[in-house]
């Protein structure tokens, strides 16, 4: 049928014209009544993307953001009526977006949003009991295999993107110029965004990866601290089950 | 057509609910008996949104609402989407399900609103064979929301009322009559509220939706009302569901407000708004 297919192309192009057929109670063609129409999708998606993207938002500003979302919402409208989810392509959609390219941080920020969203909506996971870990003999540990919560995610970046997420929400200093990887974990209800190292980010992408503990700790070089990142996995609840090789 | 094993909504008021109001609600719901969710939020694998519905429902009663599944769609209903709402009904054991006589989704694009339909049996048709699709699958009777009308289509064969009507009788599912929606196509498209009412099949009306609407104006200055869900429901669509109500008794009466969400006791003040309308009915 290609009614449905007209009014969506219309929809979606403020310079078309509304499509034949729809009538005023007159019977005349209604134009601005379309553009109620037009207007909600506009508007419900470009509120869509605020929701995703708050530190985006705040990074650029209302009136660029606006604009921004009024090409990305025409060039990549929703594939799912899963709102919570929409925006996926704007990393990809921002390393391309000509206005956005003094700030070369955009798309790793958009990325870090994406996998908070993703973490906040991620399935619940029991608690995991420490003491599993100090009670396994110490040769046993290259073989460790360990299981994440779902809601672990990492965002490498080439910029402190940890920190400009930080310093956009909870405020404070400004973020360093070092690269970091963005630790997502969610130990309650609400993520938490932590800063590794790209050593740390590494090794723990080699871990989740299901690479066993003394490959991922070769690879990561002699001085790399993993007991620090195992205590901030520990505390994050970011971790739900071990392996050893035997079992694996 | 299906047995009914849940225990429908009461004929009491409720509330469309906000996350933010989830601590209040618990503590002072006040006249709220029962909450309805827009399903599609609820569709996560976890998390607060989850957890929030799972302490909510030891004590009020849920409908789950859909705004995602295109049930007017000309394209076949998406089953993955299907799917995720038979996941969410069959968890949280809903008393109702409810969708919206409109479409969204077109060639994989979905638009986030509901859209309109040309009143004509193609459009029945399909109608009528995706709601017995939903009502197979999720196993269960549903509800169909008629919808806020901006404009008509020069092609439509039939009343809104007479169309509702045919689709009742040959589906066996039931209708979210929502008030609102029903005075701001009746003020846009210019014909009286009350003879939509009076010519809609009150029988089958399971729920009743209230909300409120924004003022504008059409290209040649007439009013056009704006089905908003950002502020309170106007005083003629309360007397619109006084009348309703007289007609066909007590039903479940949900006030939404979706934008511009106030703070619970404002929200409180509607339900209880509704109540003493419910109050006035004979049961």
């Amino acid at each position: 049928m290609t009614g449905q297919a007209g009014f969506r192309t219309a929809l979606l192009d403020p310079a078309a014209a509304p499509p034949a057929g729809l009538v005023n109670p007159d019977g005349t063609a209604a134009a601005k009544r379309f553009d109620v129409y037009r207007n909600n999708v506009a508007v419900s998606l470009a509120e869509a993307l605020e929701t995703a993207f708050p530190v985006i938002l705040k990074l650029v500003g209302a009136d660029f953001f606006r604009a921004m979302a009024g090409v990305y919402l025409r060039r990549h409208p929703p594939r799912s009526p899963l709102m919570m989810f929409y925006g996926a392509d704007m990393p990809e959609f921002l390393q391309g977006f000509g206005p956005a390219r003094s700030l070369p941080y955009l798309p790793d920020v958009a990325r870090l949003e994406l996998a908070i969203r993703r973490a906040y909506h991620a399935a619940d996971t029991a608690p995991f009991d420490p003491a599993t870990l100090t009670s396994l003999p110490e040769d046993a540990l290259p073989g460790l295999r360990f299981t994440f919560a779902p809601a672990l995610r990492l965002v490498a970046s080439d910029h402190p993107v940890a920190g400009l997420w930080t310093a956009n929400t909870a405020g404070g200093s400004a973020p360093s110029a070092r690269p970091e990887t963005a630790l997502v974990t969610r130990p309650g209800f609400d993520p938490i965004v932590d800063a590794l190292t790209p050593v740390q980010g590494r090794a723990l992408d080699a871990l989740m990866n299901g690479a066993p503990l003394g490959r991922a700790l070769h690879q990561s070089g002699p001085d790399f601290d993993f007991e620090q990142l195992l205590t901030l996995m520990l505390e994050r609840n970011a971790i739900t089950a071990l392996t050893t090789e035997e079992f694996a | 057509m299906f047995d009914a094993p849940h225990i429908p909504l009461p004929s009491l008021p409720g509330v469309g609910y906000k996350p933010q109001h989830f601590a209040e609600i618990l503590a002072d719901p006040g006249p709220v008996e029962w909450l309805e969710i827009h399903a599609e939020n609820y569709m996560g694998a976890g998390g607060r949104p989850l957890a929030q519905l799972r302490a909510l429902s030891e004590r009020f009663a849920f409908s789950v609402h859909g705004v995602g599944l295109s049930i007017g769609g000309a394209d076949p209903l998406d089953r993955d989407h299907l799917a995720r709402l038979k996941t969410l009904c069959d968890w949280l054991q809903p008393a109702s399900f409810s969708e919206h006589l409109a479409w969204s989704s077109h060639d994989s694009t979905f638009l986030n609103d509901l859209l309109p339909l040309p009143y004509t049996t193609p459009t029945l048709d399909r109608v009528c064979a995706h709601i017995h699709q939903v009502q197979d699958v999720l196993g269960r009777r549903m509800l169909l929301e008629n919808p806020s009308s901006y404009l008509a289509f020069a092609e439509s064969e039939m009343e809104e009322t007479e169309f509702l009507s045919q689709v009742v009788r040959r589906t066996g599912c039931g209708l979210l009559l929502d008030v609102n929606n029903a005075f701001v196509s009746a003020t846009n498209l210019r014909y009286a509220p009350r003879a939509y009412i009076d010519a809609f099949p009150l029988d089958a009306v399971g729920e009743i939706h209230l909300g409120g609407h924004d003022e504008d104006a059409d290209d040649g200055g007439a009013p056009l009302l704006i089905d908003s869900h950002g502020c309170a429901v106007a005083d003629p669509v309360w007397a619109l569901l006084d009348h309703t109500l007289g007609k066909c008794g007590p039903r479940p009466v949900l006030v939404e407000w979706d934008t511009d969400v106030p703070d619970w006791p404002v929200l409180a003040d509607e339900a209880r708004r509704a109540e003493r309308a419910l109050q006035r009915v004979p049961a």
